[in-house]
Parts: structure tokens; C-alpha cells; sequence
């Protein structure tokens, strides 16, 4: 749903934007894996893409809000960096296909990477409650960039926080996938719960596989509406019949079984992808 | 007083002149989420072609000042699965339904009139031109008059009588007035224009080409003023001919511009992206636009501004601020 949300605080989280919007709409709505997309610039913007944006946390504060957090990368989300507190922005969310949640109680380690750390916080709350364990691998380049390690520190009363920085200014040198395999030994996790960049997402995915365990990923791609409609958005995944397909990330999304993405072959057409030029699964219904 | 938005796409009335623009409405369940369908125009689908198609490579998308590049390559399900799922989804809801087609031959486009032929909940098809003719090294068959007759014409003859076939043109032409008439001429019952307009962006940071497919269609407002006047020389070229003014609308000032222009019907496509309710914003910016001149019905705007200047203004309203 479309709702016209107004800024309620902004603030700097070390090198990333947090903005939290009064949108009860979509505050109730809400799932963890779930984004939204917001149009940037004002009424008679010249930029006509959307962006979508995570969802780090939601409060019933105002009859519903809604947390975003972003990185002031280009016009865009510089546009949204300058927003202030009263000021309307126009959000539409939820948006994709939430994180399947286990039935039973089980072990989950959550894997953040660089702003991708924003969405584990409300998935550990939703898991929690279910009476899961939950453990965190947060990680990124330097700590300025490592989201969110406070609220899972406070969360994780009987669990771990592990983090990880490239340049080794906070927790252990290295990528989030090298602590990733000791923490599912050592919590004997049942499930990994991924989101990040596509290169981290691959190698988590790879950790998962390597320890036996299923690994669900939200993955993050370039896309202009977010609700399904502008087809820009596509990533190879091998369907339950074994057909690849270009499968879009927001609608058919951002959610996936780890081991269905084809992480290779991302920015191609597989050869054996449904309907690929001269290929193989040409014919396939 | 409410103004009579209704207008005819050839002999087909449409409730409201606002259609989705070709590729933009993906299979309709996707905006059927916002608002109701019905109170569209019309659908206008995706291009369906008759195989399975997985599209071109990521990046397919770059935003531009105005607009945005796409590159997406027909990426559908094949007519099969249309005529299996999508289409009777639309069809057993009443959704007036335009079926883009999009083919490689001539023969690959006639294939596909035959199976919409008889296949129920066909409202019109459209001839989407603008696809590489394999026979011709590629070139789009709406580049010439000739090819793109040749296709409609051979739409026109296996469809169903009582659907209409509309030609989508293509504005990267030397005379696109030239290319709508042998579309007419060769039986096209309507017009629709422009497809998007090539473009190309470079990644300043990759230092290469900011699509995987190099060049893509451009959309957005930065190329209304290219429609509005694709618009006006067709239809002073060939003023019986209902247009469809499809190009950077976003609002209802835009599609009015369409409509002095000479077109009777509207598309919105890249404005979906930014606000999934623009069809219908656009429609009522229309309509408090249309009563604010003091007209009554649409089709008396239709081409309006083509008359010669100085003409009085007979129909408006006396308290009109024209």
C-alpha cells in the first residue's frame, strides 16, 4: 500500500542514514524480509526510479512507524539524507516475500553484512518470540560501517554477537563468512539467515551448504518500481522442478533459498535458463 | 458536473482514455494489488512472444535526468502460458485486455494473431514494431514503412474482425508519418505512440556502459515533448486515425498535452514505477483539467490544438479561464 509517511527523527548511525516514519499501514503490516520503496526528490521529482530501502526496525509508537536505513550513495538517497523531522515523504510496503519462520524453537544464526546488518535486528525479535536462539555474525569493511552491533548485543541475552571488519578496527579482522562456520559449529545451528551484498550472500550461502544446514537469503538489486511491474530486477533461481528462472528480487523476493540462487551466474542469462537466447530449456512450460 | 471521459479505440469503447503503457503492468496481478483494475481503460500487456523468453542480462535498468533507461528484452512466459494463466485471470475479471505481441518475423507475429484469434477477453492487440527483424540483420521492423506493413498487415488478417490491431511505432524514425500511413494503409485500425527512444549511459565509476545490453529504451518525463510531437504530425497527417499518445506521462497536464496533440487515448508506463496509483491520478487530473476548460466531453479535445490560431473557442464554458 501507497502511504504518505511523515519524518518523525532522523539521525546518523556511524556512516549510514536512519530515518523513522510514521506509517501505520505499513508498521502492521510488517514481516521481517519485508522492504519498502520510497520516491525521492518531491512532487515534480526528476527522478522517477524508487528506491528500496530495509526496514531495521518498526514501533507502534504513532499508530505504527517504520525504521529505514540507507547509505547516502548518489542524488537519490542524498535527497533522503536531507529529509528532517515533519517534513512527508511518499513510501509504498510492504514489499517482497518475508523470511519463512520455523515452526518449532530452533537454533538460527543471522548474518548481516554492511547495511544488510538492518534487517537480522527485526528478524531476531520475530524469532525470539517463537523461542528460537538466536546468534549474530554482523560484518563490514571498517566499524563504521558494521550496523546495528548495539541492538544486537542488548538482544542476545543468551546468545552471541560475533563482528567482523575487513581492516580489523572492530571485532575480528576478516569477512563475516570467516567467523560464520565456527559460530554455526559452536551454536549448532539448525538454520543461517543471510543479507548483503550478493558476493557475501554467495559465500554464506557456500558456509551453509558446507555445514549441511539451510541457508535463507534477502538479496539486494538494482530496481526501479520494487512492486513487481518493471522487470529489471531478475537473478537466476532454480525453481522446485529444477528449471532456472529469472526470477524477480522484489516481487518473487528479496527472500530465497540460498542454494536455489545461481550466485555465478548473476548479471548473466544461464544457457539453461527458461526462455535463455537459443538455449536449452527454450520449450519448457 | 462530471465530464464524459469515454473514448473509442476504433470501433472499442474504453470507459476511461488512461491504459497502461506495453511492459509496464507485468501480468496485471501486480497492480490489481492497488487499485481495481477495472477502472483502467485498458491493460495493455507485456509483448508476448511465442517462446519463452529469460530477457537480457543485469543491469537492465539506469536511471537518467528525467527518465531511466531499461533494457529488460521481452523477458515473458511465451504465448502458452499467457493464454493459460494470465490472460483467463483478466478475462474472467472483465479486464479490458489490449495483448501486446512482439515477434522476430513476420510469420512469428501472424503465429501469435492466430492464437489470440479466437482466445476469449482480447479487447485489441497491439503490434509492438520495435523488435529485431531477424530476416533484416536485426533492424526493428518499425524503422520502414515496408516491414511494418508488411507485419500489420498480416496481424490484421488471421485477428478476429471485431479486434481492432494497433500499431506501436517507434520514434527513432527519419518520418514516422510515413511509417504510420503504411501502417493504416496496410490495415492497422489504431495507432499507438512512441516506444521508447534508444539511449545509452555511461558508468563513470566501471568506466563502462551502465547496461549489460549497452544501449536501452529511454522513458520517463525527457521524452513527452518527442510523443507530443510524434502525436501532432501523425495526426495531422491522418486525422481519422484514433492515436494512443504513450511517452513520459506523469500527469494529467501531460496526457492533456497528448490529447490537443491528436491522441484519444492514453498510456502511462514509467509513471508506475514511481506511483502505482498514476492511472488513475492522471485520469482525474484529466478530467479536473478538462472541466476547468469548460469542456464536457474528451473527444472534443481530441487534436484541439491543431486548429488554426486565433479560432474562437466555441464549446468552452463562459466562465472558463481560457
Amino acid at each position: 500500500m501507497q502511504v504518505t509517511g511523515t519524518v518523525l527523527t532522523t539521525r546518523r548511525v556511524d556512516a549510514y542514514h536512519a530515518l523513522t516514519v510514521v506509517a501505520p499501514g505499513i508498521a502492521e503490516r510488517f514481516r521481517p524480509g519485508h522492504f519498502v520503496s520510497v520516491s525521492v526528490g518531491g512532487a515534480r521529482t526528476s527522478m522517477v526510479t524508487r528506491r528500496a530501502l530495509y526496514v531495521h526496525d518498526v514501533k507502534p509508537e504513532y499508530g505504527g512507524t517504520v525504521e529505514l536505513v540507507f547509505t547516502a550513495a548518489g542524488p537519490g538517497t542524498s535527497w533522503l539524507a536531507e529529509r528532517r523531522a515533519r517534513d512527508t515523504i511518499a513510501l509504498v510496503g510492504p514489499l517482497g516475500r518475508p523470511f519463512p519462520l520455523p515452526r518449532d524453537p530452533c537454533h538460527c544464526v543471522l548474518v548481516g553484512a554492511e547495511h544488510g546488518a538492518a534487517v537480522p535486528i527485526p528478524l531476531a525479535d520475530a524469532l525470539a518470540e517463537r523461542g528460537c536462539r538466536v546468534d549474530f555474525v554482523l560484518g563490514a569493511a571498517s566499524a563504521d560501517r558494521v550496523f546495528g552491533a548495539m541492538r544486537a548485543r542488548r538482544m542476545a541475552e543468551r546468545a552471541t554477537v560475533t563482528l567482523t571488519t575487513e581492516d580489523g578496527s572492530l571485532g575480528v579482522r576478516g569477512a563475516v563468512t570467516d567467523a560464520l562456520p565456527g559460530v554455526i559449529a559452536d551454536t549448532r545451528a539448525d538454520v543461517v539467515y543471510a543479507c548483503g551484498p550478493m558476493r557475501t550472500l554467495r559465500e554464506v550461502t557456500a558456509v551453509g551448504i558446507e555445514a549441511g544446514i539451510p541457508v535463507q537469503v534477502a538479496v539486494e538489486e538494482s530496481m526501479a518500481c520494487g512492486i513487481g511491474i518493471c522487470m529489471t530486477c531478475v537473478l537466476p533461481v532454480i525453481g522446485d522442478d529444477g528449471v532456472t528462472r529469472m526470477l524477480r528480487a522484489c516481487a518473487d523476493g528479496p527472500v530465497f533459498r540460498g542454494e536455489r540462487v545461481r550466485f555465478e551466474d548473476v548479471g548473466t542469462i544461464p544457457f539453461d535458463a527458461l526462455g535463455a537466447p537459443g538455449g536449452g530449456a527454450r520449450h519448457v512450460g | 458536473m462530471s465530464v464524459d471521459m469515454r473514448t473509442f479505440l476504433a470501433h472499442v469503447e474504453l470507459a476511461s482514455p488512461v491504459t497502461t503503457a506495453a511492459g509496464c503492468a507485468a501480468s496485471g496481478r501486480e497492480l490489481a494489488q492497488f487499485f481495481d483494475l477495472h477502472r483502467l481503460g485498458a491493460l495493455v500487456t507485456r509483448s508476448i512472444t511465442m517462446a519463452p523468453r529469460a530477457g537480457r542480462p543485469t543491469p537492465r535498468m539506469a536511471e537518467t535526468p528525467s527518465g531511466m533507461l531499461n533494457a529488460v528484452g521481452l523477458q515473458g512466459p511465451g504465448i502458452d502460458v499467457f493464454l493459460e494463466r494470465e490472460l483467463p485471470w483478466l478475462a474472467q475479471r472483465g479486464i479490458k485486455t489490449i495483448v501486446s505481441i512482439g515477434g522476430g518475423t513476420v510469420a512469428e507475429y501472424a503465429a501469435l494473431a492466430r492464437r489470440l484469434a479466437d482466445a476469449p477477453g482480447v479487447t485489441a492487440v497491439e503490434v509492438n514494431l520495435s523488435c529485431p527483424n531477424i530476416e533484416d540483420r536485426g533492424r526493428v521492423f518499425a524503422r520502414e514503412g515496408g516491414a511494418a506493413a508488411e507485419v500489420v498487415a498480416s496481424v490484421r488478417s488471421v485477428m478476429r474482425y471485431d479486434a481492432p490491431v494497433v500499431a506501436k511505432l517507434a520514434p527513432d524514425v527519419a518520418d514516422i508519418v510515413s511509417v504510420a500511413r503504411a501502417c493504416v494503409d496496410a490495415g492497422a485500425d489504431a495507432l499507438s505512440m512512441i516506444n521508447n527512444p534508444l539511449g545509452m549511459s555511461i558508468d563513470t565509476v566501471s568506466l563502462r556502459p551502465a547496461l549489460a545490453a549497452v544501449t536501452g529504451g529511454l522513458s520517463g518525463p525527457a521524452v513527452l515533448p518527442l510523443a507530443v510531437r510524434c502525436v501532432w504530425q501523425v495526426h495531422s497527417a491522418l486525422p481519422g486515425t484514433p492515436i494512443v499518445g504513450v511517452g513520459g506521462v506523469m500527469t494529467g497536464e501531460d496526457a492533456f498535452q497528448l490529447v490537443l496533440a491528436g491522441a484519444c487515448a492514453v498510456g502511462v508506463g514509467t509513471a508506475l514505477f514511481h506511483d502505482p496509483y498514476a492511472c488513475l491520478r492522471i485520469e482525474r487530473e484529466l478530467e479536473d483539467l478538462l472541466r476547468a476548460r469548460g469542456f464536457q466531453r474528451l473527444a472534443d479535445a481530441v487534436g484541439l490544438a491543431h486548429r488554426p490560431p486565433g479560432s474562437p473557442a466555441r464549446h468552452l464554458h463562459e466562465e472558463s479561464s481560457l
